[in-house]
């Protein structure tokens, strides 16, 4: 059969044409911005000075602290209650799935700016979150005024949007296991609680790496929920990666700065990606 | 476990269960644990429609006023007169379905190309397509932002929708679908004298209608909650996206909750009001077809 050597050119020409535009030109011009810094008006070549420049800055230690802090607590409380979740759902006790799988997924689809807003005006002093709490006799708590408890309003606010989404990853791999593995556990007498840890969740582990990658990769660059939830505060506690490279480029336009912040999330999700295939893979 | 073992263990595993009675304690468990989770999955939405509906305060009385109120359309005109809502609207519906009718003709033809033609470099053009979705999205807003503005492009539609066109994980996803549809039909259209554009947009393309709708899905979210590159891209209120008038609220010194609570109704319930008709595409075009 001859066709045209030109044609699949042809095809992904645009493609193509609008990738190297718009992904590879930028991802190499602020690697080189990264070296850069204004002087006189003119992006100048200054060697590692932003790289430097970040060792001694406080505000970015605690972004990439809090953002760390973000992540390891949120991605794996998420990810288990997406599991237990999922392995609920797929109980042959169960009826009504479809409702059930439907609300948990509602909030996947809700707009982050949306959410983050509602979750701002649910978590105030005097919001009703606080009053739910006082129906159970505990006191007002300062979501988004405390330092600590903005973080936690970040990751409870992080694990409502994201859960179901998980859990329906989760639930399409349960539904793919076969039932003989659960009863040959059954007869060793393994209770539920041994099921999940010692059939459930290592059978499913390529789906976790891939939820937890995906997971990792989103939380390195958190920056919606921060910027309209908790403003980064209060005092910087809430201030994440994202935000720090939104604020050096767009309020202090220190193009080269927030290049050089950026190229850190680079080279973490980097590190954390290799390791997470590293470490699961290492198990097995 | 050996394979005897476990086809034992299938035949024990048979024998009626003498476990009724803890089914009935297991069932009230579940289902208390799912209901508290609906709960406080559907909450926050039932909130947002009670905001809505009343007056800025009522969000933050106790006792909680839980009917939704009469200030709909107070709250309607308030938004209206902070955002011009009709045309933030319009920018968000406008940029999303643009985006997604051209993105999709991008993506396509070329998984097309990478599914159906061996050609040189394709597997290195798919690698690094790969490879780039691993790139945060952070490292390449600033370039973006200057080339959008040395070209005089900013705060316009072609801003907003232009740089994300080419979608690698689009192309993934087609791809993967694409792969599938069977290389004799196009051969035997090709006998048949078809030219190339006609098979790919008459033969292979109306096969693939659940993939592009999951694909077109996944692209219309994508855009219509994107929120860091409008809100950089965009800098006067005639062209701020949905998110970006919403985000702007907030920022105000006086903040009016109703027209708040109203404006997050907005960006919502369309999106909802669609999730609900089409829950399965939905599904599979949110999660990358990863579930059917």
């Amino acid at each position: 059969m001859k066709t045209n050597k030109s044609l699949p050119y042809l095809f992904i020409a645009p493609a193509l044409l609008l990738f190297a535009l718009f992904t590879i030109y930028p991802i190499f011009s602020s690697f080189v911005l990264s070296f850069q810094s204004m002087e006189g008006g003119k992006y100048v070549f200054t060697g590692l000075s932003n790289y430097t420049r970040l060792l001694g800055d406080d505000i970015f230690w605690k972004a990439l602290g809090n953002t760390g802090i973000i992540l390891i607590v949120q991605v794996p409380v998420m990810i288990l209650l997406a599991l237990v979740l999922a392995n609920a759902l797929n109980s042959q006790l169960l009826r009504l799935k479809g409702f059930f799988r439907v609300s948990f997924f509602l909030p996947a689809v809700t707009s982050l700016v949306a959410y983050s807003i509602l979750f701002s005006i649910i978590l105030q002093d005097e919001g009703i979150m606080n009053t739910i709490l006082g129906f159970f006799g505990i006191d007002a708590i300062q979501w988004l005024g405390d330092p600590f408890w903005a973080k936690v309003s970040i990751i409870v606010a992080m694990t409502w949007r994201w859960t179901g989404y998980n859990m329906v990853i989760f639930l399409a791999a349960l539904q793919s296991l076969s039932h003989e593995v659960y009863e040959a556990a059954d007869l060793d007498g393994a209770n539920r609680i041994q099921k999940f840890f010692h059939v459930t969740v290592p059978q499913l582990k390529p789906v976790i790496l891939f939820a937890t990658i995906l997971s990792t990769i989103g939380t390195l660059q958190l920056f919606d929920e921060p910027f309209n939830l908790t403003k980064g505060g209060p005092a910087d506690s809430t201030m994440t990666l994202g935000l720090y490279i939104y604020q050096n480029g767009f309020k202090y336009f220190d193009f080269g700065y927030a290049s050089a912040i950026a190229y850190v999330v680079v080279l973490l999700v980097g590190i954390l990606t290799f390791f997470q295939f590293k470490f699961t893979g290492d198990k097995s | 476990m050996s394979v005897l073992e476990r086809v034992e263990a299938t035949a024990v595993a048979t024998v009626p269960k003498v476990k009724k009675k803890s089914n009935i304690m297991r069932k009230i468990g579940l289902y208390s644990m799912l209901g508290l989770f609906t709960i406080i999955s559907i909450f926050p939405f039932y909130w947002m429609i009670i905001g809505a509906t009343n007056e800025s305060g009522k969000m933050f009385t106790n006792p909680p006023t839980l009917k939704p109120g009469d200030q709909f359309m107070t709250n309607l005109q308030n938004l209206n007169a902070s955002i011009d809502l009709g045309r933030v609207f319009f920018n968000s519906v406008f940029v999303s379905v643009v985006y997604v009718i051209v993105a999709l003709m991008v993506c396509s033809t070329a998984a097309y190309a990478l599914s159906k033609f061996e050609f040189k470099g394709r597997n290195a053009i798919f690698t690094t397509l790969l490879l780039s979705m691993m790139i945060p999205y952070q490292a390449t807003l600033i370039p973006l932002f200057q080339l959008m503005s040395n070209f005089n492009l900013l705060d316009t539609y072609f801003a907003l929708i232009v740089p994300q066109l080419c979608f690698p994980f689009a192309i993934f996803l087609l791809r993967q679908n694409f792969l599938a549809f069977p290389t004799e039909l196009i051969e035997a259209a090709r006998l048949d004298g078809a030219g190339e554009m006609r098979i790919f947009l008459t033969i292979v393309l109306p096969s693939m209608k659940p993939a592009m709708a999951a694909a077109a899905i996944f692209l219309f979210m994508t855009q219509w909650n994107n929120f860091m590159w409008p809100l950089v891209a965009t800098t006067s209120n005639e062209m701020a996206t949905l998110p970006v008038a919403l985000s702007s609220l907030i920022g105000l010194s006086i903040i009016d909750y109703g027209q708040v609570m109203m404006g997050v109704t907005i960006a919502t319930i369309p999106i909802i009001v669609f999730f609900l008709a089409l829950q399965r595409h939905f599904i599979s075009g949110m999660l990358g077809s990863a579930v059917k």
